[in-house]
C-alpha cells in the first residue's frame, strides 16, 4: 500500500537517514523500533512531509513520487489518506476536544458542521472519551489527550496512520490507556505504522517490525522472528538491553 | 477628543500590527524587511517628533493634513510598531506543533493562521497589548501640541482663562487615571474570558 525507497535526509553536517527502504502493506502493523538518534522519528515525519526527505522514492496507492520533488498538490492528496499521531499531542490548545477532531473535516474538507460533529462524537466515544467533548486540552490528562488525538487522525477516515512514540511523553499509568486504544485499532484492521519503544506492544500487536540503527534498517522482518529468532547480532544485543530494562 | 482618538488609532493599529506581525513570521522576503525598516524607524523615534513630521513637516512637501488625521495617521504608526513586535512574540511562543497537526489534518497555511496560531497569539499578547493601549490613551495627550483639541489641550485652553492651574490639570490627571482604571478593569475581564476559552500558554 506504501513503500518508501532509499530515503536519505540531513540535517547540516549530520546524515540522519542513509538510504531506507520500508514497506506496508494494507492492515499491517509495522513497530519502527531503535535506541535514541537512529532517526526513526525522522523517517515518519519524512513519510507525511513535514520533513522534506533530501533523496527518496514513495509508492502511494500504485503512484510514485520523488519524495524531493512532490509537489504541494500530492502532499495533500497523500495526506487525506494518511494521519499522524504526535508524542506531545499537539492537540489545538484553543479548541475543544470534540472541535480538534471535526477541525480538519469541516475547514480543509468543506463537510458540514453537523455531518462532521456526528463523526467526531463517534470518534470520540470509540476512544472513550464520550463525556469529554466539551472540554479543552489543558483540562484532560495526558493520556486523555492522545486519545482525542487518535479520535482527530480517526475521524479523517485515513488508510494507514503515524504514530509517532505515542506514549513517550505519558506518566506511566497512563500509557496502558493509549495502548489499549491502539491495540483495538490494529484488531479491527487499520494499517499503522508505529514508532515506538514500547517492546511489548512491538512484541505483542505488531506483525512486522523494523529495527533501525544510526540511519539505516538493521533488521526488517514479523514481529515473530524478530522477537525469536533475530538473525543479526546488533538486533540480538538491542533485544537483550530491553529486556534487562523491563526487569 | 480624546476618545475617538484613541479607539479610531488603536484600531488601525491593530490591523497594522497583525499584518506586519504576520509578514515577518511568514518571512516573507522584501515584504519582511520592509516590514523590520518600518518597526525600526518608528520604535527609535519620540512620538512627538513623529507628529511635528507629519503636521508641521508634510505641507513642506504639499500634503497637508488636518490635525485630527494626522494624530491618528501618528498614533496608528506608532502604536502599530509596538503592537506588531508584541504579536511577532506572541505568535513566536505557538508550539511549533500546532502548525504541524494542521497540515496533518489537512488544513493549509493560511487556515492554520487564522483559526489556530492567530487566536492562542493574541491570547498570549492580550495583557501586553491592553498595555500598550494604556499608554497610548494617555499620549494622546501630546496631540495638544499639533492643536487636536483634545482633553489635555482643553484643559489648557481652560487653564489660560482662569489661572488655576494647579487644580485643573490635576483634574485632567485624574480623568486620565480614571480612563486607565476603567481599561484595567477591562483588561481583567478579557484575560478571564479569554482563560475559560481555554488557551493556558506555552506548553506542549
Amino acid at each position: 500500500m506504501i513503500e518508501v525507497r532509499n530515503i536519505r535526509k540531513s540535517f547540516g553536517a549530520t546524515e540522519v537517514l542513509k538510504g531506507v527502504d520500508i514497506q506496508v502493506e494494507k492492515g499491517d502493523v509495522v513497530a519502527v523500533l531503535g535506541p535514541s538518534g537512529s532517526g526513526k522519528t525522522t523517517l515518519l515525519r519524512c513519510m507525511n512531509f513535514l520533513e522534506t526527505a533530501d533523496e527518496g522514492t514513495m509508492i502511494f496507492d500504485k503512484t510514485a513520487y520523488d519524495l524531493k520533488k512532490i509537489t504541494k498538490k500530492d502532499i495533500g492528496l497523500i495526506r487525506r489518506k494518511t494521519a499522524f499521531v504526535f508524542q506531545n499531542f499537539n492537540l489545538f490548545l484553543n479548541k475543544t476536544a470534540l472541535e480538534n477532531v471535526t477541525e480538519g473535516l469541516i475547514v480543509a474538507r468543506k463537510m458540514k458542521r453537523s455531518q462532521a460533529e456526528d463523526i467526531g462524537r463517534r470518534a470520540l466515544d470509540k476512544v472513550g472519551l464520550g463525556d469529554r467533548y466539551s472540554h479543552y486540552p489543558h483540562e484532560l490528562s495526558g493520556g486523555q489527550q492522545q486519545r482525542v488525538a487518535i479520535a482527530r487522525a480517526l475521524a479523517a477516515e485515513p488508510e494507514i496512520i503515524y504514530f509517532d512514540e505515542p506514549t513517550s511523553a505519558l506518566d506511566p499509568e497512563l500509557i496502558g490507556e493509549v495502548l489499549e486504544v491502539m491495540r483495538n485499532l490494529a484488531r479491527e484492521g487499520m494499517t499503522m505504522v508505529v514508532v515506538t519503544h514500547e517492546m511489548n506492544f512491538a512484541r505483542n500487536v505488531s506483525g512486522k517490525v523494523v529495527f533501525m540503527e544510526q540511519g539505516q534498517v538493521v533488521e526488517a522482518g514479523s514481529a515473530g522472528d524478530f522477537f525469536e529468532n533475530p538473525k543479526e547480532e546488533r538486533t540480538k544485543e538491542f533485544l537483550r538491553m530491553a529486556e534487562k530494562k523491563l526487569l | 477628543m480624546t476618545i475617538p482618538l484613541s479607539m479610531i488609532s488603536f484600531s488601525l493599529a491593530m490591523v497594522i500590527a497583525v499584518v506586519m506581525a504576520l509578514i515577518q513570521f511568514a518571512n516573507i522576503k522584501i515584504l519582511k524587511q520592509l516590514a523590520r525598516f518600518y518597526i525600526w524607524v518608528v520604535r527609535g523615534t519620540p512620538l512627538l517628533v513623529q507628529l511635528y513630521v507629519v503636521f508641521f513637516g508634510l505641507p513642506g512637501i504639499g500634503i497637508v493634513l488636518d490635525p485630527f488625521p494626522s494624530a491618528v495617521i501618528v498614533f496608528s504608526l506608532n502604536e502599530g510598531a509596538y503592537g506588531a513586535e508584541i504579536i511577532r512574540a506572541a505568535l513566536e511562543s505557538v508550539p511549533k506543533g500546532q502548525m504541524e497537526a494542521g497540515y496533518c489534518v489537512g488544513m493549509s497555511y493560511l487556515q492554520i493562521m487564522r483559526r489556530i496560531v492567530l487566536p492562542q497569539a493574541l491570547r498570549t499578547a492580550f495583557p501586553s497589548l491592553s498595555n500598550s493601549l494604556i499608554a497610548m490613551v494617555k499620549d494622546t495627550s501630546l496631540a495638544a501640541n499639533i492643536t487636536v483639541t483634545e482633553m489635555f489641550m482643553a484643559t489648557q485652553r481652560i487653564v489660560a482663562r482662569t489661572y488655576e492651574p494647579l487644580a485643573l490639570y490635576c483634574e485632567v490627571g485624574l480623568i486620565y487615571l480614571m480612563f486607565s482604571t476603567v481599561l484595567t478593569k477591562l483588561q481583567r475581564m478579557g484575560e478571564k474570558k479569554l482563560d475559560f476559552y481555554g488557551y493556558q500558554g506555552g506548553r506542549s
